[in-house]
C-alpha cells in the first residue's frame, strides 16, 4: 500500500502587483521511500515517491517537475510566476501508485 | 562522453553520462548559462537545498524549456527534471535533494531554440543521505 500523501501547503506573497514575478513555494508531506533501503529482515523496502508535480494557471501550463528518489522526504518545490492577471493556480502532486493531491490557489492582485 | 565539453564532463560516472544521453541524445551541450546553487558543504545529505537558475528573457520566442539535474555518485544519477514556461517570467526552481556522498551535481538546460547548456557544482557531504 502506498504511503500517505499529506495535505499540501502553498505560499504566495501577501500583496501581488500586476506584472510582478512572484515566488510560489510548496511543501507536501511524504516519506519519499527510495527503494534502496532494507527492512530489519533484509528485504528491500519498495520505492514509493511523489513522482510528479504540475502547476497550471487557468488551464495553461506554468511549471512542472519530475521527481526521482533523490528528492528529499516532504518535497519542497518553489518556482517563479509572472502574475499578469487574477485567476486560479491549479497544482497536482502524483505518487508512484497514481494517487493525486490537488490544490487550487487563487491569485488576487492588489489594487 | 567525448561529446560533452570539459570541465562539465570531466570524470563523470558512466551511469551519469548514460542518464544525460538518454535525455539529450547525441547533441552536445555548451558550458554555462545554467547555474546551480548548492551549499559547498552539506552536513546532512538527506536534505540539501538546491536552486537552479538560467539566464533567459523567458518570452514565447526565447525561453528555457527544461532543466535536468543529476547527482554523479548517487545510487541512481537522476534527481529531477524541471519543465519551465514563459508564464514563469524568470527561469528558476528550488527544491531539496539527497546526496549519498561527496560528489558533483550536474545541470543540463534545454532552451526553446534547441540549444543545451551544462554546468556542475561540487558538494562535500558529511553524512550520506541515501539511507542504507
Amino acid at each position: 500500500m502506498a504511503a500517505p500523501i499529506g495535505q499540501p501547503r502553498v505560499r504566495l506573497p501577501a500583496q501581488i502587483k500586476a506584472g510582478e514575478v512572484i515566488e510560489i513555494r510548496t511543501l507536501i508531506s511524504h516519506i519519499m521511500e527510495t527503494g534502496q533501503r532494507r527492512n530489519q529482515e533484509g528485504q528491500i523496502i519498495p520505492r514509493d515517491i511523489i513522482k510528479s508535480f504540475t502547476c497550471t494557471f487557468e488551464g495553461q501550463p506554468v511549471f512542472s517537475m519530475d521527481l526521482h528518489p533523490a528528492i528529499s522526504a516532504n518535497p519542497y518545490i518553489a518556482f517563479p510566476f509572472k502574475a499578469e492577471r487574477a485567476g486560479n493556480l491549479e497544482m497536482v502532486w502524483t505518487n508512484d501508485a497514481g494517487e493525486q493531491r490537488k490544490l487550487t490557489q487563487a491569485v488576487r492582485l492588489a489594487e | 562522453l567525448s561529446l560533452l565539453p570539459k570541465p562539465a564532463a570531466a570524470q563523470m560516472e558512466p551511469a551519469t553520462a548514460a542518464a544525460i544521453r538518454k535525455i539529450i541524445g547525441e547533441r552536445t551541450p555548451e558550458e554555462g548559462r545554467v547555474q546551480l546553487r548548492l551549499p559547498p558543504i552539506a552536513e546532512n545529505g538527506n536534505t540539501v537545498p538546491l536552486t537552479v537558475t538560467v539566464e533567459s528573457p523567458m518570452t514565447a520566442a526565447d525561453h528555457v524549456k527544461a532543466v535536468h539535474v543529476f547527482a554523479d555518485k548517487n545510487p541512481t544519477p537522476d534527481v529531477a527534471t524541471f519543465r519551465f514556461s514563459p508564464a514563469m517570467g524568470r527561469a528558476q526552481a528550488d527544491t531539496r535533494i539527497r546526496l549519498g556522498q561527496t560528489q558533483d551535481v550536474i545541470a543540463v538546460a534545454e532552451m526553446s531554440d534547441g540549444k543545451l547548456y551544462i554546468s556542475r557544482a561540487e558538494v562535500k557531504v558529511t553524512i550520506g543521505g541515501c539511507g542504507g
